[in-house]
């Protein structure tokens, strides 16, 4: 049931627009500036339209189901974040209007600041980034213009769990530091004798993702935190799953100096191709100066008769202008609406559903999958996706088999300190009625991957296209359907 | 999984093929098995580099992961395998053959006493997997 290509459903001489003769003189386009080598399709416009709409009907997005990525937080996008980042006020502006016919929408990103403050217990934010990675990009910046600014420059190594997100890793080594994998302990926390040892007046800092990316909090927090702040490093907190956290504990209280926030995750704006992403960063007081310009801040306070006058400010030590103007300010909108929508407690049930939702998931498949980690999870869990009776059955084949029973697949092979990973999160939005019907899935694939693993092995079966060649995909770089002759 | 005899190899899953003086180094079969596809290979040492021990050699890109290649022992640079970089999926085909990475000229023998020989390197992976 391969979908023909809108070339293959190309009739010569078909045309979806008729112009009338032109009534203004014809200008030659000289013929060297012709191409003749160009194979657009031709066809009417309703085949056009039939095309692409029956194409978006095989999409699947969280609108359409469980969508449960692992590390991802792919939770539902209330429709009310796109009605008010629609209003006119918000969506008709241009950021190089004069401050005093903007203030509704500073007044806005003023108190997402305020409220991102509140939730992660940090001093200040900016909310310049335009991605989770950039985010961390920041803040590893800002750490190192901190040991700079004290003239301590012999700081140049970060240390990184080998349970952490590929980004941080990749971030630190774009602001020139040393990378140091530190090992996980056999409960998937940071093994601190490792920690101790690699502690001294060369560390810029670490950076920590927790609950980590197995989905376990780290038991150890406070004591990681101290040990590194006691070489006279900083700590940099990874917010990718600060979903498990909201309103019960908070970063800036455990003693972490500096985190990104991911709002296309925790706070339920749009994900993926859906987004833009935006990755605002919250700092401790030591490094409020230090954050990318500018901030939102109040320039003259309110009066009885007067609201405040909101402007842009410039931290006095600032790595920086991050992004073009303000950062994604659509998404900001529809960020603070879901804040407001939860209110301070609506957002802790928030972490509380999460986990249990995870857990739920995971008490009903736990004998049938092997958990590297047995333990209680926050709000994402790792399984194997293999076992030593089903030799030929991978990770993979379970999350392509998924796909058959109309699931997305989970994040797999990641984190890669489990063998055949496969990351569940299936966020907090689910009813129970889902969660068991994943389960059920999840169950019936491991038998399936025992009684007939083929199944496994050629799946999906059920899916527009089949299992797709991951190989060429990744080695033959062609998108086009054709290639222009060389001339 | 293959682990040929007249081999050493490091814990993180490289092999050194030592003759004389000089060692050729390559990733082992169970390295290019948990990758899986292999789809891209980068060699960053050059020819004339001199290299100490744990030093990145390269890089090897899967559809499932990417992994940095290390070498355990120090040694200056004397050969690069220019054709992996097209041909990439030789890691898979061939991981202790035509796979082979750099070879060095060493410069501290002595190191490769820390290394594991056949026996030891299959039971070190027997206790990843299951």
């Amino acid at each position: 049931m391969t979908e023909p290509t809108i070339y293959e459903l190309s009739s010569a001489g078909r045309i979806g627009v008729q112009f009338p003769e032109s009534d203004v003189p014809a200008f030659k386009v000289p013929d060297e500036f012709i191409r003749t080598n160009l194979p657009l399709p031709e066809l009417s416009e309703v085949d056009v339209v039939r095309h692409f709409t029956h194409l978006s009907t095989k999409n699947y997005s969280i609108d359409t189901g469980l969508y449960p990525l692992g590390s991802c937080t792919m939770k539902y996008n209330p429709k009310i974040n796109e009605v008010t980042s629609r209003l006119p006020g918000f969506a008709n502006i241009h950021p190089l209007q004069p401050i005093e016919t903007v203030q509704g929408s500073l007044a806005l990103m003023y108190s997402l600041q305020e409220q991102l403050k509140e939730i992660s217990g940090f001093a200040a934010v900016s909310l310049q980034p335009a991605a989770g990675a950039q985010g961390e990009f920041v803040g590893v910046k800002i750490i190192h213009a901190y040991h700079q600014s004290r003239g301590d420059f012999k700081r140049t190594r970060i240390l990184i769990p080998d349970s952490a997100h590929g980004t941080n890793p990749a971030t630190s080594a774009m602001n020139g530091l040393e990378v140091i994998p530190i090992p996980s302990d056999s409960r998937g926390n940071v093994d601190l004798a490792k920690l101790h040892d690699l502690c001294d007046e060369t560390v810029a800092g670490l950076m920590l993702t927790n609950p980590n990316t197995l989905g376990v909090f780290d038991e150890n927090v406070l004591e990681v935190i101290e040990t590194v702040h006691r070489a006279g490093g900083l700590v940099y907190g990874d917010g990718a799953n600060l979903n498990a956290l909201l309103g019960i504990t908070r970063p800036g209280d455990l003693g972490f100096d500096v985190m990104h926030f991911n709002l296309h995750k925790t706070f339920s704006t749009p994900h993926g191709g859906g987004g833009p992403g935006s990755g605002p960063v919250g700092v401790a007081p030591h490094l409020v100066d230090f954050l990318p310009a500018p901030i939102v801040s109040i320039i003259e306070e309110a009066t009885e008769e007067i609201p405040p006058l909101y402007g842009l400010t410039i931290p006095a030590k600032t790595i920086g202008r991050v992004k073009a103007f303000y950062g994604q300010f659509g998404v900001m909108v529809r960020a603070f609406t879901y804040i407001r929508m939860h209110g301070a407690e609506g957002l802790k049930k928030v972490a509380e559903y999460a986990v249990l939702n995870a857990n739920y998931i995971l008490s009903r498949i736990r004998d049938k999958y092997t958990l590297p980690y047995d333990r209680s999870y926050m709000h994402e869990f790792v399984v194997e996706g293999c076992w030593s009776d089903a030799p030929d059955v991978h990770a993979l084949d379970v999350a392509k088999r998924l796909m058959d029973y109309d699931f997305h697949p989970p994040t797999n092979y990641f984190p890669l300190i489990v063998h055949e990973a496969l990351m569940i999160e299936p966020t907090e939005t689910e009813s129970k009625q889902v969660l068991d019907k994943f389960a059920d899935a999840l169950l019936k694939i491991a038998e399936e991957a025992h009684s007939s693993p083929e199944l496994l092995k050629e799946a999906p079966h059920h899916t527009p296209v089949g299992r797709l060649d991951e190989v060429k995909a990744a080695k033959e770089l062609v998108l086009c359907c054709w290639l222009p002759e060389s001339n | 999984m293959k682990t040929p005899e007249n081999l050493k190899y490091a814990s993180t899953d490289e092999w050194l093929l030592v003759e004389g003086n000089t060692a050729t180094l390559g990733v082992s079969d169970y390295a290019q098995d948990q990758l899986s596809d292999v789809v891209f290979v980068e060699i960053t040492a050059g020819i004339g580099e001199t290299l100490s021990k744990g030093s990145v050699v390269g890089t090897i890109e899967s559809v499932k992961a990417a992994a940095d290649v290390t070498i355990p022992v120090s040694g200056k640079v004397i050969a690069v395998n220019e054709d992996l970089a097209n041909t990439p999926e030789l890691v898979n085909s061939d991981p202790f053959g035509a796979a082979w990475m750099i070879k060095v000229e060493l410069t501290n023998p002595k190191e490769l006493d820390d290394l594991m020989n056949a026996k030891a390197y299959t039971e070190y992976c027997e206790t990843r997997s299951h």
